[in-house]
């Protein structure tokens, strides 16, 4: 935090660059491994990008990912491929901004639940449209792209992402969304105006995912709404962004790193028991890390200069307020 | 057809309810959002489905088992695993948000073993799937009798909140857990006999289910998914809230699938549901947040 701007974004374009380059030394299992990594990476960071600051869990990553997925099905071989993303853009922003004016006002569990819930709506009726109305069940994706492309497009857009969310943690914006995070109702009555920041920055996370499932898409070659809408992308978006830890923009990143690694050993080792040993995983990571990662190294930091606040208190006697 | 939509609705809907009541007595009392539900409910049907088809006990006899054991493991997971996250959690909305993840883990574990000891094979076995002539049209004996243990489920369950100590203390919990302690009520007994009790009526779903339904490990989340549903419509911790938006929802998805279109009958559910969270997000019947 108290390091200069310049420097900073500095070191990050070197990153950036040095990443680049990576296409030129990796195989083809280097390149998907890198892919799902760069992929993972900018869902779960621009899920944290809201979800961090408000608290708010949301399951919805795979809508976004998936409307991205399919204007790209539909549109890719008619349209020039700018054109394609900004309709890509144009979709999710506008599913996000109906979504998020709707829905912003519930808390806790119940936007929890919505955001599962409005996946599920759309994955029915897109796939209802397309039995009914389409008489297909799945599309064909055949771009001109390759793995390399695909790659340098996701690299592309994480840098962008992540200087969006640097940016945002020192403007006004990021300032109102930690108050938020702290407490709404203080939030409020400082003068911010609440749904209004939970909206901007929703979209813009939205976006994000929106554009990963358009480049995403050409991968597949096939897609049919149980891909393009599949939740487990949601929930190992949440579980990655939480094992690193939210409350910082690279946390994630050191969830999606290791468990992106995991997942693909698991799925190499033990296919039969690859439910198993992610849910003992996955339970393990809340019991031991529940500020994920990042949380732990701060904690790691912090507990040399001063002592431990005391948080022995009940769940159950914190709750007075509405 | 018309009564045949509405039998058919009555029955899904029975079970919509009798599965939700034990979710809405776990989240209502216990602040538990246990994501793993509905795998629970899946091995209550396999449970059921052992005994029959190896030893040749009838599942109504063995509810007199499997609710029980649906009781002791739900204590002691409450017990074991969740008490610490109580213990741990600041305020609510990190409890759930904690309790969320944890069963979620707890989820895969469960669906894990279950592939692993039964494969992802769909299983069901036949009993009591005779006709029986109503109203007019014909109806399996089986549906009517999950409809019947369903309403009787719900009367006990009400009964056992209104009119017991127990029940009461419960209910106290539900309302506010710190004033509940100051009265002396054990707050983290009633929590963990609630929680409990939830699991014994997912067995109890489990088993009746198992008589019509074919199930294989995988399918749990449906369950849970449409009893937090019913849950979210009928209010949270709400019985009898629970048992009327079950119906209706089992209604709606036989209606549209008779009138509408048989594909549309999901995204029918999640369309209602969304509807209610938007409109009254206390549920169908609840007057205020809690």
């Amino acid at each position: 935090m108290t390091a200069r701007p310049a420097l900073v974004i500095a070191a990050g374009a070197a990153v950036f660059a040095a990443l680049a380059l990576v296409p030129f030394v990796a195989d083809g299992y280097g390149m998907s491994l890198a892919i799902a990594i760069a992929n993972y990476a900018i869902l779960a960071t621009a899920w944290a990008l809201f979800s961090g600051p408000t608290r708010y869990i949301s399951l919805a990553t795979v809508a976004f990912f998936g409307v991205g997925a399919y204007t790209v099905a539909v549109l890719g071989e008619v349209l020039p491929w700018p054109i394609v993303v900004l309709a890509a853009a144009v979709n999710g922003t506008l599913l996000a901004f109906v979504v998020g004016l709707s829905t912003l006002r519930l808390a806790g569990i119940y936007f929890v639940i919505f955001s599962f819930g409005l996946t599920e709506l759309i994955r029915q009726v897109v796939t209802w449209y397309e039995v009914k109305v389409t008489n297909t069940v799945g599309r064909y994706v055949f771009l001109d792209t390759d793995q390399s492309m695909i790659y340098w497009q996701l690299l592309g857009l994480a840098a962008i992402l992540y200087l969006t969310g640097y940016l945002i943690g020192r403007s006004r914006l990021g300032f109102a969304l930690r108050v938020i995070g702290g407490d709404e109702t203080v939030a409020r009555h400082v003068g911010i105006d609440t749904t209004r920041a939970k909206l901007m920055l929703f979209v813009l996370s939205a976006l994000f995912m929106t554009l990963t499932g358009a480049i995403m898409a050409p991968r597949w070659t096939y897609i049919d709404p149980a891909i393009a809408f599949n939740p487990q992308i949601s929930f190992q978006t949440v579980i990655m962004a939480l094992l690193g830890g939210v409350q910082r923009l690279w946390g994630p990143l050191l969830g999606v790193i290791p468990l992106t690694l995991l997942f693909d050993w698991l799925n190499a080792n033990f296919p039969n028991h690859y439910l198993l040993i992610l849910g003992i995983v996955f339970m393990l990571i809340v019991y031991l890390l529940p500020q994920g990662v990042a949380g732990a190294i701060g904690k790691l930091s912090r507990s040399r200069t001063k002592p431990e606040p005391e948080t022995d208190r009940k769940a159950h006697s914190a709750e007075a307020r509405p | 057809m018309f009564t045949n939509a509405f039998l058919s609705g009555l029955t899904m809907g029975g079970t919509y309810a009798l599965v939700a009541m034990g979710l809405t007595l776990q989240y209502g009392v216990s602040r538990i959002m246990n994501l793993a539900y509905g795998e629970f409910v899946i091995a209550a049907c396999f449970a059921a489905l052992i005994l029959f088809t190896s030893m040749g006990i009838s599942p109504l006899l063995a509810l007199l088992v499997v609710a029980p054991a649906g009781f002791a493991v739900s204590w002691l997971i409450y017990r074991i695993l969740l008490t610490p996250l109580v213990r741990r959690a600041p305020n609510r909305g990190a409890l759930e948000v904690d309790s969320i993840l944890a069963t979620f883990g707890m989820l895969f574990i469960v669906q894990g073993i279950m592939l692993a000891l039964f494969g992802g094979d769909y299983s069901s076995y036949s009993y009591f799937n005779t006709p029986v002539e109503l109203l007019g049209t014909t109806i399996a004996a089986n549906r009517l009798i999950v409809l019947a243990v369903a309403l009787a489920v719900a009367l006990a369950a009400w009964s056992f909140l209104m009119h017991t100590r127990s029940g009461t203390a419960m209910r106290a919990v539900a309302v506010d857990p710190v004033a509940a302690g100051l009265v002396a009520i054990d707050v983290r007994w009633a929590a963990a006999a609630a929680f409990a009790l939830g699991g014994a009526i997912a067995a109890t779903g489990g088993v009746l289910v198992s008589m019509f339904l074919t199930f294989n490990a995988n399918i749990g989340v449906v369950f849970t998914m449409k009893a937090l549903i019913v849950v979210i419509m009928g209010g949270v911790g709400n019985i009898a809230g629970a048992l009327a938006a079950g119906l209706i929802l089992g209604l709606a998805e036989s209606f549209v699938a008779t009138y509408v279109d048989p594909g549309l009958t999901i995204a029918v559910t999640y369309a209602i549901f969304l509807a209610v969270l938007l409109l009254r997000p206390n549920g169908l019947f609840g007057a205020r947040a809690r």
